[in-house]
């Protein structure tokens, strides 16, 4: 049987009160961790001492703690998420690392995510996007039947490899030019694989490409950074794929832009 | 407290065809004069948020999320239910209505849960439409699995994330609807308070996480899709903010609270490890397909599993439960582990654990199928344990998961309240005693997109309706008390911390007196000290807890502690409930109520009916009611899965 193991660290936590006012880093010396406990319930045993010392927590969201609902992140020693592969946050462990270590932890930057306390940010702008078309129009009621649709199984898995998207922003954290086209990517190639979506395919890869830009997104150049720390592994094919669509989009879409 | 469940007449099959006919109906051109506030933004909030707008009306939607993407319906894993029995495995309406009305253990509502079987089809129809991409067989069609209660194939599924795209599709429905203006999106918003007004929900108070900024919201209807209660254990699988606050605040206000000691506790969760653990994680129940349960023949026996050899395992649920072996519904399965590790066989460095082993299904499919089906579960149970269950059998434990208790709702889903109602998990309604896996989606869907659009035209249009502004006194008076509230939890904040106690401190302390009283097993005199031992808890708390910061700015611990506080009220009336219940059902076995081979006892000759609870005040005890249920089409039989 495995014994518990524990470690200390030093931690440089971003402390800012609001967008308009300037951050620092803070330094904290926290001891005896378990090296089993999550990279969330460390910073809850922080927030704990913080509370007890009479000072203010560090503000940081999260929710389900399971990798699901994309509500946590942050940046760890320069990479989002920290630095197991495919894993958000609340997944990491303190077991990735050692005693004596001394952790730089900052919230998501990027011009289209305002800080809003800390390490908690605005990513509503990726709900605006969303919007803009990151659907299929269809109203509650009167869907012919679910088998009436066939979609080949390796189409249908190729969807929800993009569906898998939790929205949490990694990506645009990583990218050199702030883009989110990692997860609009995502979604555009969702539905442009699937049947339903084929009817909007234009107008939705326009409107959504228009949205992005108008949040104050970069472009993608590459650099794939995107990619290696999503924490579900979307592919940047994606990104390929929303650029064919958007091609094809802009040159045979009737609609105006 | 009247509690006509307004069944309608007709035979099983046509009820609700009956009723959607001889409801009242809303003029397209009038809806736009009525504007509905929706709490909650999971399956059942969602998907109500996206029909109500498309049929014409207002609506105002709030989520305390940064997003309405974010809820925690997104965790679910396995699958959703439906009776399409594309399998041609014997499946029907009757049968998907009967193994939920019998997985319940008959302390559900017959009408209700025939419909829900009914609607079952269209919602896969509908998330098929939206473009939720369902697992597929090669030839094109949708892919099913079976889940445990069951002995047909119905369950439609995402790899292990259904609920996630489910949920993204009712989100995509939604922020079509919040483009198109029908949909005003609040988010970042917690509940606080309901406004009544001359006797009908007429509004809510929020609290703007962002600021602190108290606000009043007025409509016409207010829907709850605030989700269960599970969160009053401290450990459960539900999202750390998942809270009965909503609930609680629309049951002080006089909507009666059915069956809370009806709490489901999942059979198949990573075992706790330590007291900085802040939640329990769910290993999806479909891994008990391929799965088999067990534990070593001797008690405390410390061997590495690899070690034990076959005939020195016990494979207990397979051995007692022949029929079913490890598919057995979850409150069997949670019990039988429990019973195992009380015996001392329990796995382990807690002793708290049993074995789920896949060395089998390997063998018998190869690697690769078992990954296909279950790679993204394995991945997170290695990641969060540091042992891959292909090498080594995974260690599980019941946890606290879901609530089938919640605010009382007739057949229309509207509570005691006129014009306040409730859907999916935050209401009693349909899954009884015990909820089979995969119904949770079904439920929340059923409600948001094909149930509540009828009844709320039919409460529209049978209800005189006065117009009412936020600037009434009820909604400055609400606000108010709300203010009073928080200012109350502050009063410690101002002289730092000293003799003090956190949030978190309590909320450990009642998470553990009601798992040890009122959890699987509960007895008469353990729930009698619980229910002595909770008010001094409650008195600790507002004495002694301290909460950093201030009401008026984003306070995360404040946020904490609202939830708590209620979370303290909210325990008295569940062990209350658990202790009039004198019998073994469902999700629970009561001690006294046991057969010979410790089977639960159930005992329909007194406790047939839903129990209700209505408010009397703060310092009065909470007035008892029944809701007696009536069976004319199924019989109630002792379950046996044997």
């Amino acid at each position: 049987m495995k014994i518990m193991a524990t470690i200390d660290l030093t931690l440089n936590i971003w402390r800012q009160k609001d967008n308009d006012s300037l951050g620092e880093f803070e330094i904290y010396q926290l001891n005896n961790i378990s090296t089993d406990s999550s990279f969330l319930e460390m910073l809850d045993v922080l927030n704990e001492k913080l509370t007890r010392e009479g000072k203010i927590p560090v503000a940081f969201d999260h929710d389900c703690r399971e990798g699901i609902c994309g509500m946590c992140g942050a940046v760890i020693d320069g990479v989002a998420h920290g630095p197991e592969k495919a894993t958000t946050l609340c997944q990491l462990h303190m077991r990735n690392f050692s005693t004596g270590d001394t952790l730089v932890i900052e919230p998501f930057r990027s011009r289209a995510f305002p800080v809003k306390r800390d390490l908690m940010i605005d990513r509503s702008a990726f709900d605006r996007i969303i919007q803009s078309g990151g659907y299929v129009s269809t109203n509650t009621g009167g869907a012919i039947d679910g088998n009436s649709i066939l979609i080949p199984s390796d189409k249908a898995e190729l969807a929800m490899d993009a569906a898998a998207c939790i929205g949490c922003g990694a990506c645009v954290a990583s990218c050199p030019n702030g883009a989110a086209m990692l997860f609009t990517g995502a979604k555009i190639s969702q539905l442009c694989l699937l049947p339903q979506g084929a009817p909007e395919r234009h107008s939705r890869a326009l409107a959504m490409i228009d949205a992005m830009d108008k949040e104050g997104f970069g472009n993608c150049s590459n650099a794939k950074e995107c990619e290696a720390v999503c924490p579900k592994s979307i592919s940047i094919r994606n990104i390929a794929r929303l650029n064919r669509e958007y091609a094809k989009a802009a040159f045979l879409s009737e609609t105006k832009k | 407290m009247d509690l006509n469940a307004n069944i309608p007449s007709g035979p099983l099959a046509e009820k609700w065809d009956n009723h959607r006919f001889s409801s009242k109906l809303v003029n397209p051109a009038n809806r736009r004069k009525f504007t509905v506030i929706i709490v909650g933004t999971g399956l059942a909030g969602a998907s109500a948020s996206a029909t109500l707008a498309e049929q014409g009306y207002n609506v105002s939607t709030f989520c305390l999320q940064d997003s309405p993407r974010r809820a925690h319906s997104i965790a679910a894993q396995g699958g959703i239910n439906a009776a399409k029995n594309y399998q041609n495995d014997g499946d029907s309406v009757f049968r998907l209505f009967y193994d939920t009305i019998k997985g319940g253990d008959f302390r559900s509502r017959e009408a209700n849960v025939y419909r829900l079987a009914q609607v079952s089809n269209n919602i896969i129809d509908q998330c098929v439409a939206q473009g939720v991409p369902f697992a597929r067989e090669y030839g094109g069609t949708l892919a099913n699995r079976s889940f445990g209660g069951a002995q047909v194939s119905r369950t439609f599924y995402a790899r292990g994330q259904t609920g996630q795209q489910l949920l993204l599709g009712a989100y995509g429905a939604l922020s079509r609807q919040i483009h198109s203006g029908k949909v005003k999106m609040y988010t970042r918003r917690e509940m606080m308070d309901l406004v009544v007004v001359d006797g009908k929900a007429r509004g809510i108070i929020t609290r703007n996480m962002k600021n602190g900024e108290l606000e009043k919201h007025h409509a016409d209807a207010v829907i709850l899709a605030t989700g269960g209660y599970g969160n009053a254990y401290f450990l459960s699988t539900n999202a750390m903010s998942s809270n009965v606050t909503a609930a609680w605040r629309a049951y002080k206000h006089g909507a009666g609270f059915a069956n809370p000691c009806f709490v489901q506790i999942h059979p198949t969760c990573i075992p706790v490890h330590g007291t900085y653990q802040s939640k329990l994680t769910l290993m999806s129940e479909s891994l008990r397909n391929d799965g088999r349960v067990w534990v070593p023949v001797k008690a405390k026996d410390e061997r590495k599993p690899a070690d034990i050899p076959e005939n020195e395992r016990d494979y207990y649920l397979e051995k007692k439960y022949p029929s079913f072996g490890n598919l057995v519904p979850r409150d069997v399965a949670s019990r039988n582990a429990k019973e195992q590790c009380d015996a001392g066989k329990g796995v382990g460095t807690t002793g708290l654990a049993v074995y789920l082993d896949f060395a089998d299904a390997i063998k018998r499919d190869g690697g690769n199928t078992i990954l296909k089906k279950y790679g993204n579960l394995f991945q997170m149970y290695e990641k969060i344990t540091d042992t891959d269950p292909q090498k080594e059998p995974m260690m599980i434990y019941p946890a606290v998961h879901y609530t089938m208790g919640g605010l009382w709702v007739d057949y229309n889903l509207m509570t005691t309240i006129p014009g306040l109602f409730a859907l999916g998990e935050s209401n009693f309604s349909d899954h009884g005693a015990n909820r089979l896996g995969a119904s949770a989606l079904m439920q929340g869907l059923a409600d948001g997109y094909f149930i509540i659009g009828n009844t709320l035209a039919n409460y529209f249009g049978s209800t005189e309706l006065g117009t009412v502004c936020s600037d009434r006194e009820e909604f400055g008076e609400a606000k108010h008390n709300v203010g009073d509230r928080i200012h109350k939890l502050l009063k410690n904040s101002y002289e730092g911390f000293k003799d003090h106690i956190t949030v978190d401190d309590i909320h450990k302390k009642l998470g553990l007196l009601l798992w040890d009283n009122c959890g699987m097993a509960r007895n008469k005199e353990d729930l009698s000290k619980a229910l002595e031992e909770l008010p001094k808890i409650r008195d600790e708390f507002w004495d002694r807890v301290y909460i950093p910061g201030k009401g008026n700015d984003l306070n995360q611990s404040l946020e904490r502690a609202g939830r708590v506080a209620d979370f303290l009220e909210f325990g008295e009336i569940m062990i209350r409930d658990a202790l009039t219940r004198e019998e073994s059902c469902g999700c629970h076995l009561r001690e006294e109520s046991q057969t010979k081979e410790h089977e639960a006892k159930r005992d329909d000759q007194n406790y047939s009916h839903v129990a209700v609870w209505e408010y009397q005040g703060d310092d009065k005890e909470p007035l008892f009611h029944k809701e007696e249920l009536t069976f004319e089409n199924v019989t109630p039989s002792q379950r046996s899965y044997k």
